[in-house]
This record gives C-alpha cells, sequence and structure tokens, in this order.
C-alpha cells in the first residue's frame, strides 16, 4: 500500500536579542552562571507582578509579519495553569488562541530541494520560557536564568510530506529569525525546541478532505533539527507498520516522546489524559492596544530575507545556486557580500572572492565574518587593483591571505612589499624571447597543431616572473611569435 | 498624655511643636500594640527596636503605622497570616509600604488578616481569631482584621490594609473606625500578595476621613513594577477635601436598604436600616440631593456568586506560586509532586482548599462558559448598572452589612440568603474598580455600625468629600473603642 504523511509542527524558538525578559526586568542571556539572571518576579515570590517588555513584543511583531499572519487589535495574554517544579508561578503567561495571539493566519514559502513548497501557518504567539531543569539520580538543579525568557511559538498545519519538508522549513525559519535580529536561533543553546504532529493515510484518498486523514500522533520535546527528521521518519516506519499488521485504526490520538539515545518515540499519554491548563486572561496585563502608525514601522524595519536575497544573487547576478546559497546562509555573510558590491565591485568577482577565500578562512579559524580584518571596503580595493591589471590575480591571492593573517590592510602589504604585476611591454617581451630560447622547438610543435604548447609558454614566464607577469599580456606576445 | 488616639494631623502638630518625639511615638505604639496583642490578637509581628524618624518632613514622618501582613516587608516576617509563609522574611519591600516609608511613616507592627484575604471573618489566619475591641465575644471581619482593630483600639492612627470584596470596608465598619479603598490602580500592588488580581485594593484603615485621604496621598503612585497602576500625580485627595458638597447628588438602592425586603429582618437588622435613615436625612441637610433607585433584585442576587466564581478562579491561579520549593517550609516526599502536596495540604486552611476547588471547578473546560464566563458576564452587567448611576450621581450611599459586628457562630460564611445583598454589595466596588470609603454611622447595642460612599473610578476626591461632609455631621470621628460601652 501506498501512502501519503501528513506532517505539522510546533516550532518554539526564544527570542533571544531583547536585554530583558519577556515580563520581568532580568537580563535576557544565555552564557551566565546558573540562578544569576533573576528578578524577584522570575521565582514568583509573593506580591511579584508582570511588566510587559515592548521590545520582546515589537519582534514577536515582526514575526508575525515575516510569516503574512494578521495582527490582533489588542495584544491580551493569559495564564496556562499547570505544576512543574519549573515553572515558578505555577502557570505560564502565554496567548491561547482565544481571542487573538500576535499572529494568526498565514503563511510561508520556503524551499525544498531545489523546488518552492508553501506551508500554512496556524497561529504564532509570544510567551515566557520555564526554567531549565537538570535531574539527577537523587536531585534535579533548577536554572531560573531561563524562567521568563521571551519565547515565540509558531504552530503549522499539517503541511508538510516528508521529513525534508519539514526540516527545509525549520531552517528557513531558522535564517529569518537570526535575518530580523529576533534570536540567535541556536539549538545548541536550547533555543530552539519542536513538537512534531505526524499521521499517515492511503495514498489514493483526497487529503484535503480531513475525514480521510490518520490519527493524529504528537511527539515532544525534540530539540534539534536532525532529531525532527529522525522522529518523523521513525513515526512514519511505524505507523506503517501498525497498517500493515492491521492494529492501526486501534490506535489512540496521542502524544509520545522522542528519546534521542534510542531514536525512538515513547507513549506519554493518550487524547483522555490531556491536561486542562485552565486558561483565563492574565489579569495583571492590561490589554494593549497596538498602534498600526506602530505596526507600519515594524514592518519597515524588517529586512531583506535570505529567501529573497538568494533570488536576486540568482537572477539578477547570475549567481550559482550553490554560491547564492553560501553568500545569504548567514546575514552578516550576505551583508559582507552586498557592501562589497556597493563599492562597484562586479557581483560575480566578490562572490568568487568569499566563496572561496573569505569562507574557506572563517570555517576553518571558526569565525565569524564580522570578527575578520579584511572589511568589504578592503577586499573591493584589491579586486578593483586586480581588475586594474596591476597586480596578477595569483599576487591578490597571496595579498588577501596575508591580510587576513596579519590584520593589515591588503593595500598597504601591496604598497610596502613593493607588489606590482609585470605590465610592461618590453620587460614580457624580454622574458619571453628567452622562454623561446630555451624552448627552441616549441614553434615547430605549434605548428604541427600542437596548440595547447601556448598554455606551457605562459606558464614559463609566469615561472620565471615568480608570477608577477601579466598572464594575458604574455600569451598575446607569445601568440605573435609562434605565429611569425 | 497619649498621643496615638489622635488623628495624623494633630500628632504632627504635636512633633513639629516638639511637645512629642517619634521615638517617644514609637513607645507608645510599642506598648500599646503588645497590649491589643493580649487581649485581640491583632498582630503577626510587634517589630522591635524601631528606628524613629526625627526629621519631620511630611504629615506621616515619624509616625507609628501598622502593615497588614500580606504587604511584602523587607527583613520583616511577611506571612499572609498563613502557615504556608510561616517564616518567610521576604528581600524586597511592596511599593506601598515604600513610599510610606520615603514620607517617614514608622512601621511598628504587622498585622493578622484572613489566611491570604481570604474570608470575611478574621478567625482564619494562622496566629488565631481576632477579636473585636467593642466587644471580644465578636468578630472583626475581615480580612484586614488586626489593622481594623489595632486602629480602633488607639496603637496607631492607621494600618495598611487590602480590599479584595469589603476587606477594608467591612471591618472598618465592625470596629467603628474608616476604611478607605481607592480607585483600582491608583496604589501599586506591587509586593501584596494576591488574591484576585482584577479585584485586588491596596487602601487604608484610619479614624477619620482626613487621615485616609493623607495616607493614600502618601501611598498612591504610578509604579514601573505594575502595569495596572496609573498616574495620579495631578490628584492630591488631602487638599481636595474642602466639606463642600451642595448640590451634590447621591442616590441608594431601594432593593438594598428597604426594610421591606427583609420579612425575617432581625431588630438589628431593623434599627440597622433605620439608622442609614438619619444619614441620608443628614446628607439632605448638608445640601445633597438624595434619590432613591432601583437596581433588578435578580442582578443584586447575583453579586455574591459573581464573586465566588471570579475571586476563586484568580486565587486559584495566583496561589500556585506557593510550592514550599523556593520559599515558605518544604515538604516531604518521593517526588516533587508528593512534596508539594504534603506542603499544601499541610499549609492551608480547610477554607482555602475549598475555595481551590471551586476555583479549579469553574475554570475547567467543560465549565468555563456556564461559570467562569458567566461570572464576568454578570460583572460587566453589573459595573455597567453602577456606572449608569454615575451618570446622574455623584455616589452611591448605602449601609454595611445587616448591623454591627457578629460572634463567630453566626459566621458570614454561612451566606444567610435573606441578607445576603446587603452583606455582599460592597463586592460591586472592587468590580468596578470604584473608589469606595466606609464611615461610622451610629451604633446598636454600643456597637458600631456604618455607611458607604462609593463614587465612578478617578472620582476619589468627591467620594471623600461626601464622607468627610457626613463625618463631621455625626459623633464618631476619631473614636476609640470601648470594650463592654
Amino acid at each position: 500500500m501506498e501512502y501519503k504523511v501528513l506532517i505539522g509542527l510546533e516550532m518554539h524558538c526564544e527570542i533571544s536579542k531583547t536585554n530583558t525578559k519577556v515580563f520581568s526586568s532580568a537580563k535576557n542571556g544565555y552564557n551566565n552562571a546558573p540562578n544569576t539572571n533573576i528578578r524577584p518576579v522570575d521565582m514568583a515570590f509573593p506580591g511579584t507582578l508582570p511588566v510587559l517588555n515592548k521590545e520582546a513584543v515589537k519582534k514577536a511583531l515582526m514575526a508575525s509579519m515575516m510569516l503574512s499572519c494578521t495582527q490582533p487589535e489588542y495584544l491580551c495574554f493569559e495564564r496556562k495553569n499547570y505544576y512543574y517544579p519549573d515553572l515558578p508561578k505555577g502557570y505560564q503567561i502565554t496567548q491561547e488562541t482565544k481571542p487573538a495571539p500576535i499572529g494568526m493566519y498565514g503563511k510561508l514559502v520556503y524551499e525544498c530541494k531545489d523546488e518552492l513548497k508553501t506551508v500554512r501557518i496556524n497561529n504564532i504567539h509570544l510567551e515566557e520560557d520555564a526554567a531549565s531543569t537538570d535531574h539527577y539520580t537523587s536531585v534535579s538543579k533548577i536554572d531560573y536564568n531561563r524562567a521568563g525568557v521571551p519565547l515565540l511559538e509558531l504552530v503549522t498545519e499539517p503541511d508538510f510530506r516528508s521529513a525534508e519538508e519539514a526540516v527545509a522549513f525549520l531552517e528557513t525559519m531558522r535564517s529569518n529569525y537570526q535575518y530580523a535580529d529576533i534570536s540567535e536561533a541556536d539549538s545548541k543553546k536550547g533555543q530552539i525546541r519542536c513538537d512534531v504532529n505526524v499521521s499517515i493515510m492511503e495514498a489514493s484518498l483526497d487529503e484535503s478532505n480531513p475525514e480521510n486523514w490518520g490519527t493524529k500522533v504528537e511527539v515532544k520535546n525534540v530539540n534539534s533539527f536532525g532529531g525532527v527528521r529522525d522522529a518523523i521518519n521513525y513515526e512514519i516506519k511505524r505507523q506503517i507498520e501498525l497498517k500493515e499488521n492491521g492494529t492501526y485504526d486501534s490506535m489512540e490520538q496521542q502524544t509520545r516522546r522522542w528519546d534521542e539515545e534510542s531514536g525512538t518515540t515513547i507513549y506519554m499519554r493518550d487524547k483522555v489524559d490531556a491536561i486542562d491548563y485552565k486558561y483565563f486572561i492574565d489579569p495583571n496585563i492590561p490589554k494593549l492596544k497596538l498602534d498600526p502608525l506602530w505596526l507600519e514601522e515594524i514592518r519597515k524595519e524588517i529586512p531583506v530575507l535570505a529567501f529573497e536575497r538568494k533570488q536576486k544573487y540568482m537572477q539578477e547576478y547570475g549567481l550559482s545556486n550553490y554560491d547564492a546559497t553560501n553568500l545569504v546562509k548567514e546575514k552578516e555573510i550576505s551583508e559582507y557580500y552586498e557592501e562589497c558590491i556597493s563599492y562597484g565591485v562586479s557581483p560575480k568577482s566578490a562572490c568568487n572572492w568569499i566563496t572561496s577565500i573569505i569562507l574557506g578562512h572563517i570555517n576553518k579559524y571558526e569565525l565569524k565574518i564580522t570578527d575578520i580584518f579584511v572589511t568589504p571596503k578592503m577586499l573591493a580595493d584589491l579586486i578593483q587593483v586586480l581588475e586594474k591589471g596591476d597586480i596578477s590575480s595569483k599576487q591578490a591571492k597571496e595579498v588577501l591571505y596575508d591580510s587576513l593573517k596579519e590584520d593589515k590592510e591588503p593595500l598597504k602589504i601591496i604598497e610596502e612589499k613593493g607588489i606590482r604585476q609585470i605590465g610592461n611591454d618590453e620587460e614580457i617581451l624580454k622574458i619571453v624571447k628567452e622562454v623561446f630560447v630555451e624552448n627552441k622547438e616549441a614553434k615547430e610543435q605549434y605548428k604541427s597543431g600542437k596548440t595547447n604548447i601556448v598554455d606551457f609558454l605562459v606558464g614559463q614566464v609566469m615561472k620565471k616572473t615568480r608570477g608577477k607577469a601579466n598572464p594575458a599580456m604574455a600569451m598575446q606576445f607569445i601568440k605573435e611569435e609562434l605565429e611569425r | 498624655m497619649e498621643y496615638m488616639s489622635k488623628s495624623i494631623l494633630e500628632i504632627h502638630e504635636d512633633l513639629k511643636a516638639k511637645k512629642v518625639t517619634s521615638k517617644e511615638l514609637i513607645e507608645e505604639a510599642t506598648k500599646k500594640a503588645k497590649e491589643v496583642q493580649e487581649k485581640y490578637n491583632a498582630f503577626v509581628t510587634i517589630l522591635e527596636d524601631v528606628k524613629p524618624v526625627e526629621e519631620i518632613k511630611t504629615m506621616l514622618s515619624g509616625i507609628p503605622y501598622g502593615v497588614k501582613d500580606n504587604y511584602s516587608t523587607k527583613g520583616v516576617l511577611s506571612t499572609g497570616s498563613s502557615n504556608t509563609l510561616k517564616d518567610y522574611v521576604p528581600f524586597f519591600t511592596a511599593t506601598a509600604i515604600q513610599n510610606l516609608e520615603k514620607q517617614g511613616a514608622v512601621m511598628v507592627g504587622k498585622t493578622v488578616l484572613d489566611e491570604f484575604g481570604m474570608g470575611g471573618t478574621g478567625t482564619t489566619g494562622h496566629t488565631g481569631i481576632v477579636k473585636n475591641p467593642w466587644d471580644t465575644s465578636r468578630m472583626c471581619a475581615g480580612s484586614s482584621a488586626g489593622s481594623a482593630c489595632s486602629v480602633a483600639s488607639g496603637v496607631y492612627p492607621y494600618a495598611t490594609g487590602s480590599d479584595t470584596g469589603d476587606s477594608i470596608r467591612k471591618p472598618a465598619a465592625y470596629c467603628g473606625i474608616v476604611g478607605y479603598k481607592p480607585t483600582y490602580g491608583m496604589i501599586s500592588r506591587y509586593g501584596l500578595f494576591p488574591f484576585t488580581s482584577s479585584l485586588d485594593h491596596c487602601g487604608v484603615l484610619t479614624r477619620n476621613v482626613q487621615d485616609a485621604a493623607i495616607v493614600v496621598d502618601a501611598m498612591k503612585g504610578i509604579d514601573k513594577n505594575d502595569m495596572t497602576s496609573w498616574d495620579s500625580s495631578s490628584i492630591h485627595l488631602y487638599d481636595s477635601i474642602d466639606g463642600c458638597v451642595e448640590g451634590k447628588k447621591i442616590c441608594y438602592i431601594k432593593e438594598i436598604c428597604d426594610i421591606e425586603n427583609y420579612p425575617n429582618a432581625t431588630e438589628e437588622l431593623k434599627e440597622h436600616l433605620e439608622n442609614f435613615k438619619k444619614t441620608i436625612a443628614l446628607a439632605k441637610e448638608l445640601g445633597m440631593l438624595v434619590e432613591e433607585v432601583h437596581v433588578d433584585q435578580t442582578l443584586l442576587n447575583a453579586i455574591a456568586s459573581c464573586y465566588v466564581v471570579i475571586s476563586c478562579a484568580e486565587a486559584t491561579s495566583n496561589m500556585s506560586n506557593l510550592t514550599g520549593f523556593i520559599f515558605g517550609p518544604r515538604g516531604e516526599g518521593k517526588n516533587y509532586i508528593e512534596m508539594m502536596k504534603d506542603y499544601r495540604t499541610k499549609g492551608f486552611s480547610p477554607l482555602i482548599k475549598r475555595r481551590f476547588v471551586i476555583g479549579s471547578y469553574v475554570l475547567q473546560k467543560e465549565n468555563k462558559d456556564r461559570y467562569f464566563f458567566n461570572a464576568q458576564r454578570v460583572r460587566r452587567l453589573l459595573v455597567d448598572t453602577w456606572k449608569k448611576l454615575y451618570e446622574t450621581y455623584d455616589a452611591v450611599l448605602l449601609p454595611v452589612g445587616s448591623g454591627p459586628a457578629k460572634k463567630p457562630e453566626e459566621s458570614k460564611e454561612i451566606l444567610d440568603e435573606n441578607t445576603q445583598v446587603l452583606e455582599e454589595h460592597l463586592q460591586v466596588g472592587n468590580f468596578g474598580g470604584f473608589p469606595s470609603i466606609t464611615i461610622p454611622n451610629g451604633f446598636i447595642h454600643g456597637l458600631p455600625v456604618a455607611c458607604n460612599i462609593t463614587s465612578n473610578c478617578y472620582e476619589d476626591s468627591t467620594a471623600l468629600n461626601i464622607a468627610y461632609a457626613l463625618e463631621s455631621k455625626m459623633n464618631y470621628k476619631n473614636q476609640i473603642a470601648k470594650e463592654g460601652d
């Protein structure tokens, strides 16, 4: 039997780029000693009250707009009540779908294996993160640094048809969050966590009719993209097996847990055990009217995202998919590239220099592009010197490597070391003649049809000048000499 | 010479004239507090070695006062009168108390309340029953029982209270003093242990109306830690009291005040409502226009259940932070659930547990619309009804309760359907966030009774002015409780 897979995602991403937490004046920071970024409200000391962080709202609104969601007229927050030691208040301040979260009913176009796909977004809402816990055999340790960190929860419709699509979507969102300066979106720092919904149905049935859908299985706590892929594939395989052995229909809608170590999903609870969170509007946070002018300002601040930049690089600049993908992988790299072009360098050569040397360098030394000494202006200057013919491309490469290594401006290196290309007719002609003297049989061979002798002779000229000769000029003189 | 039975203004003048020092005032207040503790059990904590404030910069400088024990006070035990926090010493001070401290006010004691403010009797605090200083066989009402008792007994001129249903205004009535809660959000709730966030108000208990205005002037102010607080810097309550009430329009509600509505009325109730008529007459004498209005009896009858649903629902959630993990005595058990259950089972009184059960029940998915959302709708109807009255009238004047203080065996927890509306109507002041003040207006069998003036939001000075004018025409201003008088 052939099956279709319906996959939906709940993607939680911390907003890491605000100074303070979402309802607290404590610092929003990851890399700190445990239990240092805390105010009384983060540990729910009696009498403390939440105070909404406008910056977090702004970033959440931006995310909502990036997903083409509608924004509510008034912003409300609700309490989700449950007891767990990582939740000091005994409730999480969040947004249920009623009255209205920060974003409703949007969509996102993303790329999967060179194909454009669209996923519908059910909603995106702003909430607070819980504390982080570490469980040991006899004790558990709680770090309240994370308690109250702003968190965006995005819920998609079940529009993914494979694990690859789901992961491609997550990668797009991660990039979008990074581009919009909303979050570092680093799953190693626990900033991204996902819940995955998977169901299967017979391939021949009409998927637009929900009655044909299979039983929804929710897999919780998947904390890496690799995990998302594996969990989905595991569930597909497991559910197909149930179909094949005839037990699928007796499976209840259920919640399972992804177990990274065994690479399996483990049963947690079914629908009847679903927790009633007793949502109600938090009376401590007055509803906030969203000023349309403010929304317009935020909309204007949304940067051009990776997807659009990539399209532009390919269509307008004629870059390959591969190069364009590399250039938009990080916003900083893309910004670097675009700045370099802005100085008049051709998009193609800027791309070549950045993807071959600069990216190689930062990958090798695990740097960020913003960490390196060579600025886009310096790179542009170097490329321009090269394009004028003052230095050879081999020289230019050496200069760039030196510049990266020695933290010295390329132009300065060229000046100090007296590097220049031999572009003087007489000088080159003299060397060409020497080469012909040393290779007397060359002319004969050329005449007999061995035309690749030209490249060999140019190579000899370059060798003699240790790369300083202008290869184009050398070739021209060699050809003239051969034709003579 | 006794100073603590005087008004704030009088004490302030004496301090300025150097007739007395802050240190001496503190000694007197502490001594009285200990006597009152002995007799009526009004305090959770009586502070030792209180630092006097001898520099007299404001009307409150150097003058002792009491704080209800559900206000967070840095370095001073703050229990909420609950075993769950019996050893809790906060490391921050509530904004309202901080504001008083800035004015030089001197806290000398923390007063008993009904556990976390949940209750109207003054009998459920973890340190025991607070007795009424007019008759120790009776209750003070609650939840600000200790504050009412200590102010009425002359320990100091004022104590802070909090009011979720009538928790300032009811005990003030039963103790023969003034109880005032200003408009919602005028005083920051930061540091007040929450009971029902949408109904909780900070306020004060004093022995005269001017003192209430002076204290709230000091407590109020917008606070960056409380999003529901608002800027009242242009409002000066004490200065706005001029006694000018001529031409003010007030109303009373027939369905609440008419003895005909209470076929089984006790003698006390009859006297109470008869006495209320005298207050109406006084108001007219003062040149106010007083009219009788009608409010749908069915709507009035819904006040109590509306309050129960909303307050219990929010309370269940508000007190979910009490797990014993971060503060409070940690419970015992094999895992966190057992530890939490142990702590909460031992820590909370049965009354509170009952309210938690109600709160959870009304919020459950299958009950939420029938109970919680309907209660919100009733709340809206009631507030709209009162707002409608305020289109015509400056204030609503009503009797407080069904008579004087009750004995524990006639506890308000046993709802008397007959007089329920009389007992519960002050809750409308919390539903709407209205400024509301209770003043004594007479005696029945030697026990004080009171009336209440409630105005529209932000019209605090109107309510205070009317209260002040009525107070001036009666003989109960600055009265000190006398047992068996």
